[in-house]
């Protein structure tokens, strides 16, 4: 029928025209792109360092970038540093993991109970602001020096900045949404697991990002703090090193903190970029 | 497309419309008695509808026209129980009533499929039941094909299409229209509202349509109802004979929307002093 095809030469021409071929060339300038303007960033670090190395500052204790690098690289084929990632990483993991639960659980109920909101609310933006290395000694001394009292700071860190976006995830949920539901006859449970919590994603997503540099940030703090007889932590890495006076294990332990910051990182700001793209709130470019 | 024959209003209805005895066979689907809405409180109060009275019959297609502040969409509002009259009384005698908006608020993080499913799913059809149903549906808005699209990569009118599937996976008995194709360009508008008269006939949905484009209200109702501005009143009735054939650019459809808009025009220029 007439009206069928023009509805159908309208929908073809109104579509976005395919994406082009991929082609291996393509992807390699796309990396290429992506990966040269951190490339010469790391170079431009590295420079200045030698340089300032090279003007004789410090030169009692200033080492350059090359004995740092190494004795970093040195240390990456030895299991004592895999051995130290490996506990401040279990903290994390546990750290964060409980913070995720803690958080979105609180979230959702302050989120829904406007009561408790009002009483809450602004307690998680309070403790969101506050700088978790406060809360060191205070966890020492409920905890003493043990694995209870980091993941007590990781989990005061990372839990309001998560709990906050999920919160303001829902509250800013489309209303042109909510009406739809509300015709669909979305209600109670359904109306949260089919509409609300899938529109809180993105800035969910936001606050887990958030939560995770506070996470790590904390972690730290209380390594420094917290010394556990027989496990060597990153943190305490540092405070050895800092009693050593050893510029190149301080040095080369910054940099371990600094990668690994940047490798998680990356993975939630591409999950966040995923979900984007897939509600077309991003370009095809992902940029 | 075939000139869809209402079962509407006889041949030789009276132009003028306003009694629902020239349709004694049909049962009411919408009852409007008395409506009025008032928005805030003392002297700031806004009376959004005042007194509004009106009928829908089964299967009819009543469109609302009127000038900004005429409370369309308020009034759609309260029939879709969205909002609750502040006097007067809306009876859709427990008809499943939806509503369709100007922007088809689709889910974005959902497929063209998922969201007509999520309708579906709302209602507690089962799930085997669901997959061909959406399937159907997307067919009867000729969207088949493009279930696996999510709407950012749908055009505008496609979107509409998607939202009017999903609204008929409601198994709705009333449609609420406001302003469904408000925001697309005229083709494409065209064209959906000689799929939406087929629908709408296929489906013997009753419909009430809200717009400001008087050739669209002519063209797609079987009687337009227009509106006053603040407060917002029935103030004319035309029935638009069943046996025009319907088009956008019909002489009749032509005629009969000059008619309207004058009447409109007349009725805005009272707020002009």
């Amino acid at each position: 029928m007439a009206i069928d095809q023009a509805l159908q030469g309208l929908d073809r021409l109104e579509l976005q025209a395919p994406a082009a071929r991929r082609d291996p060339g393509r992807i390699a300038r796309k990396v290429w792109a992506a990966l040269w303007p951190k490339v010469l960033a790391v170079a431009l670090v590295l420079a200045i360092w030698e340089l300032v190395t090279l003007s004789g500052w410090k030169h009692y204790v200033l080492k350059g970038p090359g004995p740092v690098l190494s004795s970093l690289w040195d240390q990456v084929q030895h299991a004592q540093l895999w051995e130290i990632i490996g506990w401040t990483m279990r903290s994390a993991v546990i750290g964060y993991v409980a913070a995720l639960i803690i958080g979105s659980v609180v979230g959702l109920l302050v989120a829904r109970i406007p009561p408790l909101r009002a009483a809450v609310g602004s307690i998680i933006t309070g403790l969101q602001t506050m700088p978790s290395v406060a809360w060191a000694p205070f966890a020492i001394i409920l905890f003493g020096e043990n694995e209870s009292a980091i993941l007590f700071v990781v989990i005061l860190g990372a839990a309001p900045s998560i709990a906050n976006g999920l919160i303001s995830g829902v509250d800013y949920t489309p209303p042109l949404l909510l009406r739809a539901g509300k015709t669909m006859g979305l209600r109670g449970v359904a109306r949260y697991r089919f509409l609300i919590l899938p529109a809180s994603l993105p800035a969910y997503v936001a606050g887990l990002k958030q939560g995770w540099a506070f996470a790590w940030r904390s972690l730290m703090a209380a390594e420094l703090f917290v010394a556990i007889i027989g496990q060597i932590s990153i943190g305490q890495q540092l405070s050895v090193d800092q009693q050593n006076l050893d510029f190149v294990g301080e040095s080369s332990v910054i940099i371990v903190i600094l990668v690994i910051g940047i490798v998680v990182d990356t993975l939630f700001t591409k999950a966040d970029q995923t979900i984007r793209r897939r509600r077309g709130l991003l370009n095809a470019e992902g940029a | 497309m075939s000139i869809v024959n209402r079962q509407g209003a006889p041949p030789g209805a009276p132009a003028l419309a306003g009694d629902d005895t020239a349709q004694p066979d049909r049962q009411v689907a919408v009852r409007l008695s008395g409506v009025s809405k008032r928005y805030g409180s003392g002297p700031r109060a806004v009376l959004a509808l005042d007194q509004v009275s009106l009928e829908v019959a089964e299967g009819e297609f009543v469109c609302l026209i009127g000038a900004s502040g005429c409370g369309k969409s308020t009034l759609l509002s309260l029939v879709a129980d969205l909002d609750t009259a502040t006097a007067g009384e809306v009876a859709t005698g427990g008809r499943r009533v939806t509503m369709m908006f100007q922007e088809p608020g689709l889910m974005p993080w959902l497929t063209a499929a998922s969201n007509v499913e999520l309708a579906l799913r709302a209602r507690k059809v089962p799930k085997d039941e669901r997959r061909h149903r959406t399937e159907e549906l997307l067919r009867m808005v000729r969207l088949t094909g493009f279930g696996g699209k999510r709407p950012h990569e749908l055009s505008g009118g496609m979107r509409q299409r998607v939202a009017l599937a999903r609204a008929l996976a409601q198994d709705a008995d009333v449609l609420l229209m406001d302003e469904p194709f408000g925001a697309l360009d005229a083709m494409t508008r065209d064209l959906l509202h000689d799929e939406l008269d087929r629908i709408a006939a296929e489906q013997a949905l009753t419909v009430l349509f809200v717009t400001h484009n008087v050739r669209e209200a002519v063209r797609l109702g079987d009687r337009v109802v227009v509106l006053s501005s603040r407060p917002g009143r029935v103030i004319e009735e035309y029935q638009v004979p069943a046996d025009w054939t319907r088009g956008i650019n019909t002489a009749n459809t032509a005629g009969l929307a000059s008619t309207i808009t004058d009447r409109l025009r007349e009725e805005m220029g009272r707020h002009g002093h």
